[in-house]
């Protein structure tokens, strides 16, 4: 080009072209970033010589190393199963009684309890298994479907209300929401259950309330409010509120007869790992 | 030159049919809404329709009114104008929604909202990402490439009326994308969520906007084109390339928002992330190294450093980045020797990546005073500084076994953030500083002081934004990974969820200072353009037949 000029600034030529005002230096390639990237690209065909790399019209090039991420993994896979095999082939023999009364069991049980219950449980019921509102607290002495060994292992295969054959079922009606009941005797019916469990409450509310738990409630809850493990129906009488002890969120319980669900576990996690999370869940708590 | 500094003749050329293109559009439009069952393809069609309307209105009242006249004469600065304007509007709301979804995160029991399902975090979060990207993205390269083609061709845009078009043509795909998935209408791809009908009006808008600009460069008066607009047309036709590929797909039906892609399985994991990678590529790295090519040296009244790098960059970069996707897939069900390659040609796009941030960098040689007294240009250089920085992580995170550790945590999140926020969101602040007052001809920003916050506030949360997700990143990464003696994983997930509270928390804060930086630009741009009128500042201002 006719325009090159030397610039002031670096003493370097310009490339002679312009473009509103804007010039470009002739400086070379730096060599560092040349040589850096020849090293790239020396690196990767290395790594294609080495490993699985370029694909053909039958199949790819292996590579020299014959490295494969599938088998390695098939590898990891059986090498885990050894090292877990042990444990799991004395839970599959085992009785749950057992499992809790050997120290060795336990704690190998105890290990894949708490792996399996981080991962699929703790979602709703907390990472320390506390719960949260609507979802039960499996750390206390507090149980809706029965927390014997067999009851916790049961409710695990096969679920709370999830439609499946087995699962653990019961609905309390929707009192309000369904009109079977009038908001004036919901009221005085929250009173009795605020009565059930030792706290004041207004004594006229809960003398109207008293046939009115004994025609609606009782079936399930007792007919003195104690619960019925067999219904999932909570016992009333205590400090263990589900949904809520305020008055609120009683009244809503009511009103509305939430009902939470549970997957069902069988079929998805092994026999052996509800065994292990059936120890866990009772030995970590006030098991019955 | 008398008769063509008169020639000021009626409205642009392509204005009619526009009009008539508008009101057959509304039609169809309204009519799609009246026949379709399906709620929100009703309300889409609605939009499109709405939009139809008021451009027909516009433009019948323009071209009436002699208002909208053809200036062959002049460089068409107005649709910069628009589109500098409309860049900094869709800063403020993606940024800003960008810091919910990271208040979600941090606190997700307060910013959860059952009763607004579309403001749940996975309504959201494409609504930020395709916001950043695409609409403050997008928006701050149309309008950079429409005014540098001009000044670096020395020729108007070419097409008449069609700049316009490519203007409200790509907000209103904008506005039904982000609609769309507040609504939930999306093909459930990254940053290609937009459905059928949408992705095939942004086809439209894009060839047009990439005949504008094939146009523009016919005409051109100068001998050579120039570095930028290699790397703006390199931009525009990639990116239509991977639209159309990633987007191939069959409508449920004419009148229903929903489609299913072509493509299944592993092979549609790979087309996605092909498309994926080259939105990194081609719209976030060629596009704004077009800007970097034109605003560093025009501010630093400095040569480019080397033409021959740029030259040799240029095609190693396109060459060899088109082939980097498969790296987002390793270890999943895509063939090892697909990994192999995506890895290896990750890490040879190393130094071509490089020779953008040295040519950025050494055009500084002779000028670096400017770093101490322009806080524009330390913008832009600090921006070039973390373009440097995440395209040397990206080949590093690109390693399989980096990547065992790396993928799926917060540590991709860091690294992406650390090249939108700090290359693509600086290098867009420089531009716009620049151009604001050469547009609006303003002897300079209202306040030089205001641009120094700005880049503080910004740079310190950028720097706390990256720094929390590395710490989240990488010890999420060894939390996932670690066993008990006994072969059993150490870890529950939620348990890695909680163990990051704290970086989320400060990766909220790093993202609301982004965003008041932003907001205190804004503020400076508003004040700026309301200011009075100076002669023009720049030379690059005067209209191209008298320079010619």
């Amino acid at each position: 080009m006719a325009d090159r000029k030397i610039d002031d600034a670096t003493g370097v030529e310009t490339t002679g072209h312009e473009w509103d005002g804007i010039r470009e230096l002739d400086n070379p390639l730096p060599r560092w970033w040349l040589w850096i990237w020849y090293a790239t690209i020396a690196f990767s065909i290395g790594y294609w010589v080495l490993m699985p790399a370029w694909p053909g019209l039958h199949g790819y090039t292996k590579g020299l190393l014959n490295k494969s991420d599938r088998a390695e993994v098939g590898q990891e896979l059986k090498a885990l199963d050894k090292q877990r095999g042990e444990g799991a082939a004395m839970l599959r023999t085992a009785s749950l009684e057992q499992i809790e009364k050997d120290p060795k069991l336990l704690a190998y049980a105890q290990q894949v309890g708490q792996s399996v219950f981080g991962d699929n449980c703790a979602t709703c019921h907390g990472i320390g298994g506390t719960g949260s509102k609507g979802y039960a607290n499996l750390r206390d002495d507090v149980w809706l479907w029965g927390g014997k060994l067999e009851d916790i292992q049961y409710t695990i295969t096969h679920g709370v209300r999830t439609g499946a054959e087995g699962a653990r079922m019961s609905q309390m009606p929707a009192f309000g929401r369904d009109e079977m009941l009038q908001p004036k005797q919901i009221d005085d019916l929250t009173e009795y259950v605020v009565n059930l469990s030792h706290r004041p409450a207004d004594a006229a509310a809960v003398a109207r309330a008293a046939p009115l738990f004994e025609a609606q409630c009782s079936a399930c809850h007792g007919p003195q409010g104690l619960g019925n493990q067999q219904l999932g129906a909570p016992n009333l009488t205590d400090a263990d509120w589900l949904f809520g002890s305020d008055r609120a969120s009683i009244r809503g319980q009511i009103y509305a007869g939430n009902g939470g669900v549970m997957p069902t576990w069988g079929g998805r996690l092994s026999p052996e790992t509800i065994k292990a999370l059936s120890v866990y869940i009772h030995s970590n708590a006030g098991g019955q | 030159m008398s008769a063509t500094t008169l020639r000021s003749a009626g409205p642009p050329a392509g204005s009619g049919a526009l009009l008539a293109i508008s009101v057959v559009g509304a039609f169809l439009a309204v009519l799609g809404a009246g026949l379709s069952h399906d709620p929100i393809f009703q309300l889409q069609a609605g939009t499109i329709a709405l939009a139809g309307v008021i451009a027909a209105f516009v433009l019948n009242a323009g071209m009436a009114g002699g208002t909208l006249q053809d200036h062959p004469d002049q460089y068409s600065d107005n649709v910069v104008k628009a589109g500098v304007i409309a860049t900094m509007f869709w800063a403020a709301a993606g940024l800003l929604v960008g810091v919910i979804v990271a208040a979600q995160l941090s606190w997700p029991t307060v910013f959860y909202f059952p009763e607004l399902g579309f403001l749940n975090f996975g309504r959201l979060r494409p609504l930020h990402t395709s916001a950043v990207i695409f609409a403050f993205g997008g928006n701050a390269l149309i309008a950079t490439s429409f005014y540098v083609v001009q000044r670096t061709c020395k020729a108007r845009l070419a097409g008449g009326i069609t700049p316009w078009f490519v203007f409200w043509g790509y907000q209103l795909f904008i506005v039904l994308a982000a609609t769309g998935y507040l609504m939930g209408a999306t093909q459930g791809k990254e940053y290609a969520e937009p459905e059928w009908y949408t992705d095939l009006w942004l086809t439209i808008v894009w060839v047009a906007y990439l005949l504008v600009f094939l146009g523009t460069i016919w005409k051109r008066k100068e001998p050579h084109i120039y570095v930028a607009n290699w790397f703006y047309l390199a931009f525009i036709v990639t990116i239509a390339l991977l639209h159309l590929v990633n987007n191939a797909g069959v409508p449920v039906g004419l009148l229903n928002h929903k489609s299913y892609g072509v493509f299944a399985g592993v092979q549609d994991a790979l087309v996605q992330w092909w498309y994926g990678h080259n939105a990194v590529g081609f719209f976030l790295t060629a596009g704004f190294l077009a800007m970097m090519y034109y605003f560093v040296p025009k501010r630093v009244e400095r040569p480019v450093y080397s033409y021959r790098l740029s030259i040799v960059h240029f095609w190693a970069l396109i060459f060899i980045y088109i082939w980097a996707g498969p790296h987002h897939l390793h270890y999943t069900a895509l063939p090892q020797w697909a990994q192999t390659l995506g890895m290896t040609f990750s890490i040879m796009l190393w130094m071509p990546s490089w020779g953008g941030m040295i040519n950025g960098l050494m055009t500084l040689s002779g000028a670096w005073d400017k770093l101490r007294t322009d806080p524009v240009v330390r913008m832009m250089v600090v921006s070039i500084a973390f373009y440097g920085m995440s395209t040397f992580e990206g080949p590093v995170m690109s390693i399989r076994a980096v990547n065992a550790l790396s993928h799926y945590t917060d540590w991709t999140i860091g690294h992406v953030h650390s090249g939108a926020l700090g290359w693509v969101g600086f290098i867009s602040f420089g531009a716009v500083y620049c151009l604001v007052p050469w547009l609006w001809k303003k002897p300079g920003m209202y306040s030089n002081k205001l641009i120094e916050w700005h880049f503080w506030i910004a740079t310190t949360g950028i720097l706390l934004y990256i720094a929390a997700m590395w710490v989240s990143g990488i010890m999420e990464g060894l939390m996932w990974r670690e066993y008990t003696p006994q072969g059993f994983l150490a870890y529950s997930f939620i348990e890695t969820v909680s163990a990051k509270h704290i970086e989320n928390v400060i990766r909220t804060v790093g993202g609301l200072m982004y965003l008041s930086g932003a907001l205190i630009m804004i503020v400076n741009m508003w004040k700026t353009i309301a200011s009075p009128s100076a002669a023009p500042a720049d030379a690059s201002a005067v209209p191209a037949n008298a320079i010619a």
